[in-house]
């Protein structure tokens, strides 16, 4: 055994391990069918009389596929989603991305973006804007099926849908879930665009990176 | 066990014998897990495609339709006999209440209250058909419960009526028999589970706002269930069948759920 293996780290692994990069496609596909499916439902009873979408955007050709496709679309969003979490918090992969997380570390991010100083060259470790981004979708998307219970289940979790202010604010609480999953999406897709070796790292793994330290 | 029907123009004349089913229930039940399986597997592959309108393939419509299936045994577990919906005070009744059938208000054919009958049949003890009187005469439960249309609206309504409890009790039914279905005099037709029929907040309603019913909302009879969508309460109904077998729905049919459960 020579010196210069002696020096190698023992062992080094991907930025995105194989588990999340299969959980994020499928959440990605999955986001997509409950949108789009969603969309569908909401045009049947708007909340806001001027925000309809467009037929051809429309996951399902009328009311019944809608729903087909969400009441389908919302297994595969918790299955995945529970396991997303579970991996995410078990692995430690979430306190290692996305702590700490300071708002002064934010205020700078903001600062450094709007100067157009923002460094892509290592995409390895998440700015404070991004973990904020993060964090917060991943909340977002669970107030969204907790929201999505409350209208699915009006009397037997009579409980949920009160505390989002009854059936109509349930219904409110879930549009505003999706404007801003939608609105994270727009901006996470077009990052990623701007940087196409985010998503490259998304597909394949992405840069080596020493192993996690030890407890 | 084949039982003489009433004449109707949604049923066949000569249908199956249902022990026909029972007996084959086993392999239908193993021949629909592999088909929820199947549908689950291919829904995976299908979302990884992403928004593209796929939705007119067979094979899809009927992994969904699987799912649909397996989401009504899932809202069946779900369902909690003695959970008892929200009510509201009377303040909040909205009159008259919102009209909606698969067709528009102005074309509702009234029903004439002197000549219309209830008829029973399938799983009950009593066949004898019954007259408008002999309901009304029936004691009688009120509710103020929430209305809420798959669309996505709601309003509160104040019905009152006989509890299908009741008069299925009355009539004899097989109460242990798995669905209860209705039709219409507008052709209209759906069914429930038995435990939703058997619930506290199930009524077959006669009058609402301590009003006799109006046309557009079901006169002289018809369902009103706290647990279940609007389009889950039946109007104008002119029969009721307690079967074992499936009997569908007018938009259950057409795809839309069939436990559809609030």
């Amino acid at each position: 055994m020579t010196a210069m293996d002696a020096a190698r780290p023992p062992r080094t692994r991907r930025l995105h391990p194989l588990p999340v990069r299969i959980l994020h496609w499928i959440n990605a596909a999955t986001m997509i069918v409950m949108i789009l499916s969603g969309f569908g439902i909401y045009n049947d009873e708007a909340i806001l009389d001027w925000v309809f979408f467009p037929h051809w955007l429309l996951l399902g050709s009328w009311a019944a596929e809608h729903l087909l496709w969400h009441l389908a679309g919302m297994w595969l969003l918790v299955l995945n989603g529970a396991a997303y979490l579970a991996y995410g918090l078990i692995s430690g992969r979430f306190r290692e991305r996305f702590l700490p997380i300071s708002a002064r570390e934010v205020l700078a991010t903001v600062r450094d973006t709007l100067r157009l100083r923002l460094s892509h060259q290592d995409i390895t470790v998440y700015n404070a804007v991004q973990k904020l981004l993060y964090i917060g979708v991943i909340l977002a998307i669970i107030v969204q099926v907790a929201t999505g219970l409350a209208i699915w289940k009006p009397v037997q979790l009579a409980w949920l849908t009160a505390l989002f202010g009854g059936f109509q604010g349930a219904r409110l609480a879930h549009f505003i879930g999706m404007a801003c999953i939608v609105g994270f999406l727009l901006v996470h897709v077009a990052l990623a665009l701007l940087v196409p070796r985010t998503i490259l790292a998304m597909v394949l793994g992405g840069p080596r990176i020493p192993p996690q330290p030890a407890e | 066990m084949n039982k003489p029907l009433l004449p109707s123009r949604f049923r066949p004349a000569l249908r199956p014998d249902p022990g026909l089913l029972e007996e084959h229930a086993p392999a239908l039940r193993a021949a629909e897990r592999r088909m929820l399986l199947r549908g689950s597997l291919s829904l995976g592959a299908l979302a990884m495609l992403g928004g593209c309108s796929t939705s007119d393939s067979a094979g899809i419509q009927a992994a969904l339709r699987a799912v649909s299936r397996f989401n009504d045994r899932v809202q069946a577990w779900l369902f909690d006999p003695n959970r008892l919906a929200p009510t509201y005070p009377e303040s909040m009744v909205l009159k008259p209440p919102r009209f909606n059938a698969f067709y528009d208000v102005d074309e509702v054919v009234p029903v004439e209250a002197a000549s219309w009958r209830l008829e029973l049949s399938g799983r009950v003890a009593e066949r004898q058909a019954w007259d408008l009187p002999r309901i009304m005469a029936l004691p009688e439960s009120e509710i103020i419960i929430r209305h809420i249309c798959v669309e996505g609206w709601d309003y509160i309504g104040q019905w009152s009526g006989v509890p299908l409890r009741l008069f299925l009790e009355r009539v004899g039914a097989d109460t242990r028999a798995r669905y209860v279905a209705f039709r219409c005099a507008d052709g209209y037709w759906g069914s429930i589970d038995m435990a939703t029929a058997l619930h506290p907040q199930t009524l077959l309603a006669t009058k609402y706002a301590r009003q006799p019913m109006a046309d557009p909302f079901g006169f002289p009879l018809r369902l009103r269930t706290a647990t279940k969508l609007g389009f889950k309460n039946p109007k104008w109904i002119t029969s009721i069948e307690v079967t074992n077998t499936d009997p569908g729905g007018f938009w259950e049919d057409r795809g839309f759920n069939w436990f559809s459960g609030l």
